[in-house]
């Protein structure tokens, strides 16, 4: 199993987010994460796709991703050549006693407590995955009430757009 | 080629239109833009939902209407008119059930890459999601099954939906588009401007080779010693069989056709090797197993094909060539792959052989051709005459095909009848065989028949089919005798499924659970083809099958059903047993061929 970031411009229209996660659903892909939103250029939005894949089927993805006739372009970005962040909140069992503790935790990650309660923080991280995973493994202990992340975003490192022509299509045969 | 030809056609045909201001409904716009999308037929059935459509459909001079009794049947008619013309098939149908029954042949079409808009009717916009009265989310139900879908609420957008669906359609890897319309956009009031050029920021097939790759191409088949033009369904779509042609007189390489490009290359060509596959010929099955070089041309390396996928053509280099992006390296890796209309890259391919031939570089398949010629002597197709005199359905089908020639067009339905009727017919030209070979849809044969016969009305149609296929669309004989259709059903009738009953025969331990249909009691199709105003003919005996047959083509002032009272336990040899290798193919019950000894 591998993982791959692929950032998908989608033409903006009605469907399109069914025509993407249904065409993995029926080819058998995996999907880790998912995020869709707006870009610089209207009516194109840009989707995030985090797919685990064996050997492959990646070309496959992608190819079949290309010909949906609403998707624009597809790029693979690599983890080091690119910017990944997403963002969970935390909702952390916290009594007075140790509320000291887990904001020395939350300083560590440079998180931040949105939300107190008596018996409660609430806390907002930012980051790639090992990151959110790391602060999550630190909080356990005191007892997660809630927790809710979203889908990874991701954008290449450098001065050059994804609109530029020169970034490689992530699939072109031939 | 060009791959828009068909699109510009329609474009030409008629005056492109600038928005003239005039005021017209939904339904008048979307009847002028078949119109000017260049449609002559569609098939379908009216109701609620597309109603306001039919009321102006009623008076257009350039679109005829035939009315099916089933909708399944509107989308196999489509599907049978585009195989036999090459133009867009066209079908139409309600919201709700009307669309729904639409779906089979919409998957139909979308597995064997054929050419189909699907008009279809929805719920008005303000009930959209409410479970309304025939409500069927079909834009969604389709969305797997279809190149592209619209689902339209505004009556402004008819006109582009439309010249996109039809575009879509017929470029690129051909397929069905459907395009639902709400009921309102119907009915509000919109100005009609046909758009002159279509412009998909995502959709840009490609069409033209890359140089390089068909170099590499031409340089393997010259240095290979055993190559095979593994040529499939692609070659007929893009029009390519002859420079197909070409390329295999040029080269000498052996040939072999898949169930979906039978037709592509003729039967009579000493390089033909037949069908590959399932119920393929020896020769074909080992000409791709043996092979050291596949030259792949709008196939796709189905399952049927391949066997299984493992230990398919261990030896072989590939090179694949097809449209479709995602085909290649799909199922079987490709050496070499090359993306573009299969006609232009083997109009390519022969100018780079050519070039290599005149530096003086030629292949040597000699060795080749003397294993080759030594499978296909010893090894041809043919059956076994039932011992008690009852009629060999593989003689019928043989008969049927020498008699009715190379222009008749065969339609089949799905299972024994369809696979025999793929071997024992001698096929010479493209478009003349026209079956579901992706899919497997029971049913095609009848209503694809209608299709092909509007489409070609000068044409000998038949449709070869089964009593269990017949069963499923044979309604349509009600279509066909109203509509002066006269289509020809071979109806061969064993009153079994009978492929899953050979199945049941082979892995069930002849357990034969739900495959008697019993149908040499009932239906009489006889009566009924009489009860649909038809000509029903009986044929029971071999003596009997040639004068029959005759007799059937002799009229054509109404359809005609013959009832082929056929043998049962006749079977579907050579066979590949499905998630066994190609190796282990069997030309008869338990008995293997010999690849290699020289006996």
């Amino acid at each position: 199993m591998s993982r791959h970031t692929l950032s998908v411009l989608v033409e903006d229209k009605p469907g399109v987010l069914a025509r993407v996660s249904s065409l993995f659903s029926r080819r058998g892909f995996n999907i880790e994460s998912l995020a869709v939103g707006p870009t610089e250029v209207p009516e194109v939005s840009r989707m995030t796709i985090v797919v685990s894949v064996e050997g492959l089927p990646l070309e496959q993805v992608t190819k079949q991703l290309n010909k949906l006739i609403n998707v624009l372009k597809i790029v693979e970005l690599d983890e080091t050549a690119s910017v990944q962040r997403a963002i969970a909140l935390v909702k952390v069992k916290a009594d007075a006693g140790q509320r000291s503790s887990i904001l020395e935790v939350v300083q560590l990650f440079r998180a931040k407590v949105v939300d107190v309660a008596l018996d409660a923080v609430t806390i907002e991280v930012t980051g790639n995955d090992d990151k959110i995973e790391a602060l999550l493994k630190l909080l356990e202990p005191y007892g997660i009430k809630e927790l809710v992340k979203s889908g990874v975003i991701a954008m290449s490192r450098g001065g050059r757009s994804i609109t530029d022509r020169a970034l490689r299509p992530a699939d072109r045969t031939a | 080629m060009d791959p828009r030809r068909k699109w510009n056609e329609g474009l030409m045909s008629t005056n492109p239109g600038q928005a003239s201001g005039e005021q017209i409904t939904g339904a008048e716009s979307l009847i002028r833009s078949m119109e000017h999308a260049g449609v002559d037929v569609v098939f379908g059935i009216p109701g609620g939902a597309i109603l306001p459509a039919y009321d102006p459909l009623m008076d257009s001079a350039k679109v005829r209407h035939i009315l099916v009794r089933h909708e399944q049947a509107a989308g196999h008619a489509a599907e049978g008119y585009a195989a036999a013309t090459g133009r867009v098939g066209v079908c139409m149908a309600t919201s709700g059930p009307g669309a729904t029954n639409l779906v089979t042949p919409i998957a139909d079409a979308h597995m064997d890459s054929v050419p189909m808009v699907a008009i279809t009717g929805q719920v008005p916009s303000s009930a959209i999601g409410t479970d309304a009265f025939q409500e069927a989310d079909i834009r969604g139900i389709t969305m797997p099954i279809t190149k592209h879908n619209y689902l339209v609420t505004n009556p402004d957008d008819i006109p582009r939906a439309i010249a996109e669906a039809f575009y879509l359609a017929s470029t690129g890897r051909p397929g069905p588009v459907l395009v639902d319309v709400s009921k309102d956009a119907l009915q509000a009031m919109t100005t009609f401007a046909w758009p002159t050029d279509i412009s998909m920021p995502g959709y840009h097939p490609v069409t033209k080779p890359h140089s390089k790759q068909v170099r590499e191409a031409a340089r393997l088949i010259l240095e290979s010693s055993q190559p095979v033009l593994y040529v499939g369904g692609g070659v007929i779509r893009a029009d390519a069989a002859a420079q197909l042609r070409e390329l295999a007189d040029l080269t000498g390489l052996p040939v072999v056709t898949t169930l979906m490009a039978r037709g592509a290359f003729p039967d009579s060509h000493p390089q033909h090797m037949g069908m590959p596959g399932m119920h393929g010929t020896v020769g074909a099955v080992g000409a791709l197993q043996k092979a050291d070089l596949i030259v792949a041309l709008g196939a796709r390396f189905d399952d049927r094909v391949t066997g299984k996928l493992s230990t398919f053509a261990p030896g072989a280099t590939i090179v694949h060539a097809d449209i479709d992006p995602a085909e290649i390296g799909k199922n079987r890796h490709a050496d070499v792959p090359i993306v573009g209309d299969v006609g232009e890259v083997m109009a390519e391919l022969v100018s780079a052989l050519r070039e290599e031939m005149a530096a003086g570089r030629q292949g040597d398949y000699e060795g080749w051709w003397v294993q080759l010629n030594r499978w296909r002597d010893t090894y041809p197709l043919g059956y076994d005459l039932p011992d008690d005199g009852s009629l060999s359905p593989q003689y019928v089908i043989e008969r049927l095909g020498a008699l009715s020639g190379p222009d008749a067009i065969m339609a089949a339905g799905v299972g024994q009848h369809q696979m025999w009727g793929a071997q024992f017919v001698k096929y010479e030209k493209p478009r003349t065989w026209l079956n579901s070979g992706g899919l497997g849809t029971m049913g095609y044969a009848v209503p694809a028949a209608m299709g092909a016969k509007v489409g070609l009305p000068g044409s000998v149609v038949w449709a070869i089919d089964g009593d269990g296929c017949f069963q499923m669309t044979n309604q349509e004989l009600a279509t066909c005798a109203i509509n002066d259709i006269p289509i020809k059903v071979a109806l061969i009738n064993n009153s079994s499924l009978g492929m899953v009953r050979q199945w049941q025969t082979l892995f069930y331990n002849s357990r034969y659970s739900e495959t008697d249909l019993h149908s040499h009691r009932i239906p009489d199709f006889v009566k009924l083809a009489d009860a649909y105003g038809c000509h029903g003919l009986r044929c029971e005996t071999p003596e009997e099958v040639d004068a029959i047959i005759e007799k059937a083509l002799s009229i054509n002032d109404a359809p005609v059903v013959i009832d082929f009272v056929v043998h049962r336990d006749a079977m579907v040899w050579p066979m590949v047993a499905a998630g066994t290798s190609n190796d282990d193919i069997l030309v008869a019950r338990e008995m293997a061929p010999s690849w290699d000894s020289e006996e």
